[in-house]
């Protein structure tokens, strides 16, 4: 049984990711069952004009980069309808963090003036309040060191990059320094950086794009290179820093030397994305930053350049808060109800097929496990969350999971009724069933695949639970309904249909095709085995029988299916 | 009991038992139309659907554990917070409260919320405030009827592929149709507010409905495939056979689908109050009803109806009439008594 295996490896797989601590028995809970903060946020980009995909992702990826950094763990953001973004946080937010998942993103340029270790100095040698820096005057340009006043001094020794405090919401002042870092990544370690004022805006950024670098000879290298192409107010400010970037650069030794002056950070959010040194003038707006990037890493650099330069803002469509106690609450009460309901589809399987109706609730049980199966799953491996009308998908999905097999042993009393034998009813039963059970499954399927792919939100989590229940029970009704049926036949319970089997020919009606003179019981809608293929031959070929010839070879059909379950009986 | 039930299925199968469903065409037709007729006339009358907060916009507060189920509790605080306002405060899920307002500022929020908490003897925390903004129920809204048109659109050339008949996928849809409308008019009649589960629980009636006239329609296809060669029934009465042999499976699947919708429904909305379940249990529980009646009454007797005038079938069924009246002659002119 394929069915067995199939349950298997699912239960393997999932024992085995919670063994490794990632995966869980139970299925992972939506927000409206968890509790939490739900936020729909429609992101406006400056001048009014409509977002496209690109840029939503990019405001997908500053929001996440933002709640992140906010210390909100288990933060789920995603898009909606190609508009909004969703931002699903555990419990409620703070308001600061409410105003940073606001805030419009904001990137510009400033030089660096100092940079250190991300770790903070250790209380015991923090520099002593006496020798701290005090500016002598005032500061010339962004570069000067006359901007590190004692204050900014002790907050930058003080910093803690490897455990960045919570981003503020506020913006920097742009005219003013800024102490603060450079998240560690998986290569580099986390630095931190007291910058000078804003020089150059993100704003005068027109593209940015990311290629192979170009050696000496115009040979291609292996080397990863982000291009930017600044317009004309930010080609004049880019030159007059780098005029001023460089000479650090020249004066500490060029190559060799390592003089932060030299380095011009890219800040985004006010965090450092990357601050590359200076090593040339660029006088056409167009710089290129090289060193150390992976096409991946490249990659992210640009379209942070790219998209940090459009001043995304977000304004809040939705802002809800759900209390764990009602969802927990309404899904216990969803959960009794469904579990009553399903008790009386229970009930009334048995009353209507007897015992065939123990074949009903076990393959719904295994349709159940399955679904169970995958859902949990799914939560591990897809973030896959059930959410409320999620499980009301799953209750509705009871009676669709149920109508496979009232259609299939509908089929099969049909087939008895026209006086076959069990076992061939089962099999001629089933291959007719099979078409409408594959049909109308179709069409549940196309639903859900239409409403999960164009539906948002609550639609998305439904339409879901009813594709996934669909599925399940196409398999469940070819791998264990009917491999169980076929078995049963082949039982003398059933074989010779018992009272309470469902299947008792003589509860069904079944009448001798022959009942004398003139009674001759006229066949409903032959039993079309071999529909396929010689639909034509074989109708003509029944067509030119005679009512003998008709009616013997039905009677040798009839015998042939009764014969076949006796002589299984015997065995 | 089941006996008989059994029996009924029999009697069904063999034509002994028959129900007219395409017979009595019109008669289904006009009791569907004056139905869908009223389910248009009485969200009209009582001057458009009762939207939810989702539609409308404003704020919303939940407060769980409270000490007293008193809404006027709750009505009072806003109203004393926002004067001339007028609060919808529902009891929902045991010792929950639901209070629905317009839109107000941050600080209104801040005050209504202490308000509350005082007013039902809860903690701070207890209290959860939303915000929605108007659009965001449109957007749903929107992108469930782009679904829903894609899907109908979609479903309707599958079957009339699968069936090798447009008509059997105009009937079908038309059956839809006045599920939908049908179904939408008792929610509107029900005073239920329309909310995104209500319109996930129409999207479900949609497909539900389709797929019941699928079983059905397969049937149909079956009992027709040979119909040139035969000259027991016309083609209205070979549909009309399949739709009572399929009676007994239309009615068990049914009541299958409807009894854990009805639970529900029933015993969960007593327990649950308003809420996601109530909305959509109410929208399935009346479309499995009307979409298992329509698939019956409207799309079968319809499809018969889009295809009697069809040449081969107007020939098929004078032949039938042919042998039918050669039949009747024969046995008056044969002496031989029928019975055995």
């Amino acid at each position: 049984m394929w069915l067995g295996v199939v349950l298997a490896v699912l239960t393997a797989v999932l024992a085995g990711g919670t063994l490794a601590g990632q995966a869980s028995w139970a299925p992972k809970l939506a927000l409206d069952l968890e509790g939490g903060t739900q936020m729909i946020l429609a992101p406006k980009v400056e001048g009014g004009s409509d977002i496209n995909e690109e840029q939503l992702n990019q405001a997908v990826a500053i929001i996440r980069q933002r709640v992140d950094g906010s210390g909100v763990a288990e933060a789920e953001i995603s898009t909606q309808s190609g508009r909004n973004v969703v931002v699903s946080l555990p419990g409620t937010p703070t308001k600061e963090t409410r105003d940073l998942i606001q805030a419009s993103a904001d990137m510009n340029f400033r030089p660096v003036l100092l940079n250190g270790d991300g770790a903070p100095v250790p209380t015991e040698s923090l520099t002593p309040e006496d020798q701290l820096p005090k500016p002598t005057a005032e500061p010339a340009n962004g570069s000067d060191i006359n901007w590190i006043t004692a204050d900014i001094y002790r907050q930058f020794e003080t910093m803690d990059c490897n455990n960045p405090a919570p981003e503020s919401p506020e913006a920097s002042d742009p005219t003013k320094p800024l102490v603060t870092c450079e998240p560690a990544t998986e290569t580099t370690p986390a630095i931190k950086y007291i910058l000078g004022p804003v020089e150059v805006k993100g704003g005068n950024i027109v593209t940015s794009s990311f290629q192979l670098q170009q050696g000496a000879q115009g040979a291609v290298t292996n080397d990863w290179a982000v291009n930017i192409q600044f317009d004309d107010e930010g080609t004049a400010k880019f030159k007059s820093v780098t005029e001023r970037l460089n000479q650090f650069y020249v004066a500490a030794g060029g190559e060799t030397g390592n003089d932060p002056k030299a380095q011009f950070a890219i800040v985004l959010d006010d965090q450092v994305i990357s601050a590359p040194r200076s090593l040339a003038v660029i006088t056409d707006g167009r710089p290129q930053i090289t060193g150390g990037f992976t096409e991946q890493t490249a990659k992210v650099l640009s379209d942070q350049l790219r998209f940090g330069a459009l001043p995304i803002s977000f304004e809040i469509q939705s802002d809800q808060q759900i209390s764990a106690t009602l969802g927990g609450e309404q899904l216990r009460m969803g959960l009794l109800a469904g579990i009553i309901g399903l008790l009386l589809v229970v009930v009334y399987s048995l009353f209507q097929y007897r015992a065939l109706g123990l074949v009903t609730i076990a393959s719904l049980v295994v349709a159940g496990a399955l679904t169970y199966l995958a859902i949990a799953l799914l939560g591990w491996t897809e973030n896959y969350r059930l959410s409320l009308a999620g499980v009301a998908g799953l209750i509705v999905a009871i009676g669709q999971t149920a109508d496979s097999f009232i259609v299939y042993f509908e089929r099969i009393r049909d087939e008895l009724r026209e006086g076959r034998g069990l076992v061939s009813a089962v099999e001629n039963g089933w291959k007719r069933a099979k078409r409408t059970v594959l049909a109308s499954k179709a069409v549940n399927l196309l639903a859900a695949l239409v409403l999960y792919f164009v539906a948002v939100g609550n639609v998305r989590g439904f339409a879901f639970t009813l594709g996934l229940t669909a599925i399940a029970d196409l398999i469940v009704v070819f791998m264990f309904t009917h491999p169980t049926l076929q078995l049963l036949a082949r039982t003398k319970f059933f074989g010779e249909g018992h009272r309470l089997s469902g299947l008792d020919p003589k509860r069904l009606g079944v009448v001798p095709l022959y009942r004398g003179a003139g009674r001759l019981r006229t066949p409903e809608a032959k039993p079309s085995v071999v529909r396929a293929k010689n639909t034509g031959a074989a109708a003509e070929a029944e067509r030119r029988m005679t009512i003998a010839e008709r009616r013997l070879a039905e009677k040798q059909e009839q015998l042939t299916g009764s014969s076949k379950s006796a002589a299984k009986e015997n065995k | 009991m089941s006996s008989s039930f059994a029996n009924f299925g029999n009697e069904l199968y063999t034509g002994k038992r028959s129900y007219n469903f395409v017979g009595a065409k019109k008669l289904w037709f006009i009791i569907a139309a004056v139905a869908v007729a009223l389910s248009i006339l009485i969200p009209v009358a009582k001057g458009g659907f009762n939207l939810g907060i989702e539609f409308r916009g404003g704020s919303e507060f939940t407060v769980s554990n409270v000490q007293s189920t008193d809404s006027a509790l709750g009505e009072k605080v806003v109203e004393d917070v926002v004067a001339g306002s007028v609060p919808r405060v529902a009891n929902v899920a045991g010792t929950t409260m639901r209070i629905q307002t317009d839109k107000l500022t941050d600080d209104e929020t801040l005050r209504i919320k202490e308000g509350l908490t005082s007013a039902y003897g809860v903690t701070n925390n207890e209290v959860t405030s939303t915000f929605i903004g108007p659009t965001w129920g449109a957007d749903v809204t929107k992108q469930a009827l782009i679904g829903l048109i894609v899907f109908v659109a979609l479903a309707a050339v599958l079957m009339a592929l699968y069936f090798r008949t447009w008509k059997m996928s105009l009937s079908a849809m038309a059956g839809m149709l006045v599920t939908m409308m049908i179904t939408a008019g008792v929610y509107a009649l029900s005073d239920f507010e329309v909310t995104p589960s209500a319109i996930i629980g129409f999207l479900t009636v949609l497909s539900y409905s389709l797929y019941d006239t699928v079983v059905v329609f397969d049937k149909i296809r079956e009992n027709t495939a040979d119909l040139d060669a035969s000259t027991r029934r016309t083609f209205g009465e070979e549909v009309n056979l399949a739709v009572n042999q399929t009676l007994v499976r239309s009615i068990n699947t049914m009541m299958v689908a409807i009894l854990p919708v009805g639970a529900i429904l029933f015993i969960g909305a007593g327990l649950l109050g308003a809420g996601t379940l109530r909305d959509l249990s109410l929208a399935l529980f009346v479309g499995i009803l009307i979409g298992t009646a329509a698939t019956i009454f409207i799309a079968a007797p319809m499809y018969a109806w889009l295809r009697q005038n069809e040449p081969d079938l107007v020939k098929q069924a004078k032949r039938v009439e042919h042998r039918r009246s050669a039949n009747n002659a024969r046995t008056e002119e044969s002496a031989e008594p029928a019975e055995a």
